[in-house]
């Protein structure tokens, strides 16, 4: 069975700026430590400290050119996820974080239409099967650029290592 | 239609005659190197997985470098678990405090670095390894422990985007003068998922540690790797260095680029990027002389031999100016002791610099030189992001190990001719 939920719901936390960096996303000095929960205590510190308080589970974060460049770090996407967000909609990734995303089976979806749209605060929906995102609260669509056959399955597994064990396991 | 020398390398290594970009493959690897902050969350991943083995330790590199020697706790545990698991593992190319030194530097100088190669690390700059003529990206943890397990790993078969560098660097203006201006016209996205190739007459007069700072930046025009051909320069390096064999790769006359950037380096003057983007280069006599409170030289772009020599040529029989703190980083424990040999640690300490051991160090925030809130730093280092070095208030401009060592001197922003 797919671990992917078809559709998704919550509110846009947005960042319209390209190039936010995973230094912004969670600064280095917190590379002491790995879990995911302790990371999410200081997701987005450096661009925005009130973050961590607005934001709830299941919420999507939107931002601009080139999102989470800079650093390999992929405690930028565990810090994301242990804060609660479902999904960053973004104009373009740097290519790093996009594959740690992919890899961690956490959706990093490029909709540049959808980034131009959206407001802070916005009830978003992402409808993964019709490769649409409906803005609810402004009553807007977009389609987003679907992913690759590849990342699709990279997703739908889970994450690169169940994926690998997956495959394993077929042999 | 021909291939360019990263093609050949990932079709190499992925059991075909030819691969084309943007397709995906799954390719074996030569070399894995691990550190202290993105190995141990990998480790724990493969354990949770009950993969309890690595594919073949003699192909893993371990080296703490990070917050080393531990700057607190919490590092102490993750350089510890880092230092049990290549223990556990069998891995003998480990670089314990004393004989270690920051990855991207240590990896070539000890000869584990063969062109050629496939590497990865679980690091951004692992891109540096290019410039012996291999493909070497850089990954996060899920990668690492993908690769640490099976050996190899899926690709997008990148782009090439080439830059012919032709002529002589004037005086005062070095690698990284021209890796700065390379990024500040393409931008931090400019080479997004593409290799960076570099060609041309001016390779010839870069040494190994001149043209590691090109490739160390690839990261920082969002490229996925950065890549030279291998000359008389680099074969003499790596010889010097080990007697394994290895390949060799040349891009075909008929391969094809994204696109071709010429760059005349003759016309080139010193550059310092401005914060808070490396992409922000101007060339010095554009900009003020801001004050500066600290000089940073180091780190995995500018912390080899050849730049604490650049730097210490100009420093000598200098004092650091009143109101600055300069900080000198060599990047790896060899390196500290030829600088040690050459008389250049009492050359940096008698101007009144502080000499590390090597570590990342505040290249990244972490310790040994973080800047409080407002201040500013002129650094050798990749990055000048927001909060990069310390507090999201500071600012960090990059430029040469030139650059830094005439601005320690004056305590603003200077053109290192002034001292040549």
């Amino acid at each position: 069975m797919s671990q992917l939920e078809m559709t998704l719901k919550g509110k846009a936390h947005v960042y319209e700026r390209a190039h936010i960096n995973t230094d912004e996303i969670i600064p280095a000095r917190y590379l002491n430590v790995h879990e995911e929960a302790e990371l999410a205590k200081h997701a987005m510190e450096d661009i925005d400290q009130d973050f961590v308080n607005r934001v709830r589970p299941g919420d999507l974060v939107f931002a601009g050119d080139n999102f989470g460049c800079g650093s390999s770090r992929e405690h930028a996407v565990w810090a994301l996820r242990g804060a609660g967000i479902k999904a960053v909609i973004a104009k373009s990734y740097a290519r790093i974080f996009f594959r740690n995303a992919i890899n961690n089976g956490f959706l990093a979806i490029e909709c540049p239409e959808a980034v131009d749209a959206v407001q802070n605060g916005d009830e978003v929906e992402l409808d993964l099967a019709a490769g649409v995102m409906r803005n609810l609260t402004r009553g807007s669509e977009a389609r987003f650029v679907p992913l690759s056959d590849f990342a699709r399955e990279l997703i739908e597994d889970g994450g690169l290592l169940p994926h690998i064990q997956k495959k394993a396991a077929r042999k | 239609m021909g291939m360019t020398i990263t093609e050949k390398i990932l079709a190499a290594h992925s059991g075909r005659d030819r691969v084309v970009p943007n397709e995906i493959i799954n390719a074996t690897l030569d070399l894995i190197v691990c550190h202290d902050v993105t190995t141990p969350p990998a480790v724990q991943m493969l354990k949770k997985l009950g993969i309890n083995k690595v594919f073949d330790p003699s192909k893993i590199l371990v080296t703490p470098d990070h917050f080393v020697p531990n700057k607190d706790i919490k590092s102490a545990e993750l350089a510890k678990q880092l230092r049990e698991w290549r223990e556990e593992q069998g891995i003998t190319r480990y670089y314990e405090i004393g004989n270690h030194g920051i990855c991207h530097a240590i990896a070539p100088e000890q000869g584990h670095v063969l062109p050629g190669m496939t590497i990865v690390c679980g690091d951004s700059h692992t891109t540096t390894m290019g410039a012996l003529g291999t493909f070497a990206s850089g990954v996060g943890s899920t990668d690492l422990a993908a690769a640490l397990a099976t050996g190899e790993l899926w690709f997008k078969v990148p782009e090439s985007m080439l830059f012919e560098l032709n002529g002589d660097l004037p005086r005062g203006v070095y690698s990284k003068d021209i890796i700065l201006y390379i990024i500040s016209k393409i931008g931090v996205d400019g080479a997004r998922y593409k290799a960076m190739e570099y060609r041309g007459s001016t390779l010839k007069s870069l040494s190994m540690e001149a043209r590691f700072t090109i490739t160390n930046m690839a990261i920082e025009a969002g490229g996925k790797s950065g890549i030279m051909p291998v000359d008389e320069i680099s074969e003499n390096y790596v010889k010097a260095r080990t007697s394994e064999p290895y390949t060799c790769y040349y891009s075909d006359e008929d391969a094809v680029y994204s696109e071709t950037f010429k760059i005349d380096v003759d016309q080139l003057e010193p550059i310092v990027a401005l914060p808070s983007l490396p992409s922000n280069g101007r060339f010095i006599g554009e900009i003020e002389r801001v004050k500066m409170d600290q000089v940073y030289i180091g780190s995995c772009t500018n912390g080899r031999i050849e730049d604490l020599r650049i730097a210490a040529g100009i420093m000598k029989g200098n004092k650091v100016a009143n109101g600055t703190r300069a900080i000198v980083v060599p990047a790896t424990t060899e390196i500290w002791k030829t600088a040690m040999k050459e008389g250049l640690l009492e050359i940096f300490a008698e101007a009144g610099c502080v000499v590390s051991t090597a570590t990342c160090g505040a290249c990244l925030g972490g310790f040994m030189g973080v800047l409080g809130s407002e201040e500013t730093c002129l650094s050798t280092t990749n990055r000048n992001f927001v909060g990069r070095m310390g507090d999201p208030r500071s600012k960090v401009y990059l430029a040469s190990p030139a650059t830094a060592a005439a601005t320690a001197i004056t305590g603003t922003i200077t053109d290192p001719r002034e001292f040549l």
